[in-house]
């Protein structure tokens, strides 16, 4: 569904991906893991336009993205979540999930979104006139997620959603991504360096590092590959 | 004792002309990060829109929507054609393009209507208003001219707080990055952004005008004292930008009145060589931004 056939990209000398070629099939949970450095977020960004690659294409559901403004890929309904979150600290929370739903221009939507996404999330609604500056680093996380939520996406890139936050959290976050994954039947690109905890809930797994694909395989066959996860992941 | 209010009068009525102007440099700086030093320029060609159009068709309001109208096709399209090339990059860039286009416009003006000091009509009297036998320093025309950035601010505020336009223009200025993962046409919104402001703009060009007369560089000292006031307020305030125009307005007034009209312009670079020294960021700092 999602296909990322020989990309390269260099950022001024440097080459974060060379030539990286990954099949994410639709639904379910693909995990990118890697050490630091390896380019899993330079994959998300390229895949959501952020970023051009030098070479190679990217295309979902047959058509290309690479070259398209991030803008327009949303409107094909990937939606990535940044690493930290990337809240707008200005606006208040229910302003930052609004604005998720802008550009689908359909107001009569938008009321019920909303009260999904609040469902889903209790601290947001019990914050939701609140400036997004003041909330903590899970509470942004769910914000993150729940603006990708807000524009409903059928693909979320989620870059390292655990990051920065306590374990029970972490546990949260990936369960409740599971849980949606498998409720509305998304497809889930989950870049982390917890790699322990994203192939608890991944279906497949790819293994990056210095830009290169190492290994592609199923979740549950990656973790079982010792001297993979010695070298490369840490444990 | 009577001398000060009307010089305090007189004052907030030229105040609000200069957050007028102070609000237009407020809004393009926050969404564009640039300072528009044509701004001025900008709003005695849509003042000359104006006359030409209150020549043509005998109607001062007619000329009033088309002053108003043609700033906003002016900020638009000056935005889309020229300021989209500078917005990243060095800053000075920037500041020599929007340079450039206040020269361009100050030449262009004069091949087109001429050099000379024109006179410019206002909708209202411009004598002392008498309420109930006393006169009052406040004409009907200066009261339109308090009414008229009031009204405008407000509906800037409404339109910016509760509308799901305003929402994507405040986030398109803040976090532009994020805004376009959120799908928002940042580029569009700029280009809205800039014609917003300039039709700010020219409302204090038609409003300035009357007093002031029009000749192609009018709005000169106009600018700085707007500018002046925008950094007075913080660049980032628009509620700054009324204060610091109401401030500017009162002390450029009090200047003038009390130590001769001469001295206004000293002034106005006295305050804003002051307010660059003592607080740079302006009285009303907005905290710190989260840019992506």
């Amino acid at each position: 569904m999602l296909e990322i056939e020989g990309v390269t990209v260099a950022y001024g000398g440097v080459t974060a991906l060379d030539g990286v070629s990954i099949s994410v099939p639709a639904h379910g949970i693909t995990a990118v893991l890697g050490p630091n450095g390896a380019g899993k977020s330079t994959l998300l960004s390229s895949i959501a336009g952020l970023v051009r690659p030098l070479r190679g294409r990217i295309s979902y559901r047959d058509r290309v993205l690479t070259g398209m403004a991030p803008e327009d890929i949303v409107r094909l309904g990937i939606s990535l979540v940044p690493e930290g979150g990337g809240v707008i600290g200005e606006l208040t929370v229910e302003e930052n999930l609004r604005l998720a739903h802008m550009w689908r221009r359909d107001p009569s939507d938008r009321g019920k979104a909303l009260d999904e996404v609040m469902a889903l999330f209790p601290p947001l609604a019990s914050r939701r006139s609140m400036p997004a500056h003041s909330l903590s680093g899970g509470e942004r996380q769910m914000l993150a997620i729940g603006r990708a939520l807000m524009s409903r996406a059928d693909l979320l890139l989620l870059d390292e959603p655990s990051l920065g936050l306590a374990p029970k959290l972490v546990t949260l976050i990936m369960r409740t991504v599971r849980e949606l994954c498998a409720k509305r039947g998304l497809s889930v690109l989950l870049v982390e360096q917890n790699a322990r905890s994203a192939l608890a809930i991944a279906d497949d797994a790819v293994l990056l590092s210095s830009g290169r694909v190492i290994a592609s395989r199923r979740a549950g066959e990656l973790a079982q590959e010792e001297e993979l996860r010695r070298a490369y992941l840490g444990y | 004792m009577s001398y000060f209010i009307v010089l305090t009068l007189t004052g907030i009525s030229a105040g609000m002309i200069y957050a007028a102007l102070a609000l237009a440099l407020v809004l393009i700086w926050r969404a564009t990060r640039v300072v528009n030093f044509a701004q001025g320029a900008m709003a005695m060609t849509t003042t000359y829109v104006a006359l030409a159009v209150i020549e043509a068709t005998g109607s001062y309001w007619i000329g009033f929507v088309a002053a108003l109208a043609a700033g906003f096709a002016l900020g638009a399209v000056s935005e889309r054609l020229l300021v989209r090339w500078v917005e990243k990059g060095p800053p000075l860039n920037a500041v020599i393009l929007t340079l450039g286009l206040l020269l361009v416009l100050e030449a262009i003006v004069p091949m087109v209507w001429g050099a000379q000091i024109r006179s410019f009509p206002a909708p209202f009297s411009i004598s002392a208003t008498d309420v109930g036998g006393t006169f009052v320093a406040l004409s009907p025309f200066n009261l339109f001219t308090i009414a008229a950035v009031l009204l405008v601010m407000l509906a800037l505020l409404v339109f910016f707080r509760f509308t799901g336009l305003g929402l994507s223009m405040r986030a398109a200025a803040f976090a532009p990055s994020t805004a376009r993962l959120l799908g928002i046409r940042v580029g569009r919104l700029l280009t809205l952004g800039w014609g917003l402001a300039t039709t700010a703009g020219a409302l204090a060009g038609l409003l300035v005008a009357p007093a002031l007369l029009l000749y192609p560089n009018n709005m000169d000292a106009v600018l700085v004292y707007g500018f002046t006031a925008a950094v007075l307020g913080g660049l980032d305030s628009p509620v700054g930008a009324l204060v610091g125009g109401l401030s500017m307005g009162l002390a450029l007034s009090y200047i003038g009145g009390y130590m001769g009209g001469d001295l206004e312009t000293v002034g106005a670079l006295a305050i804003l060589i002051g307010v660059l020294m003592i607080r740079p960021h302006g009285l009303f700092v907005r905290m710190a931004e989260r840019r992506v």
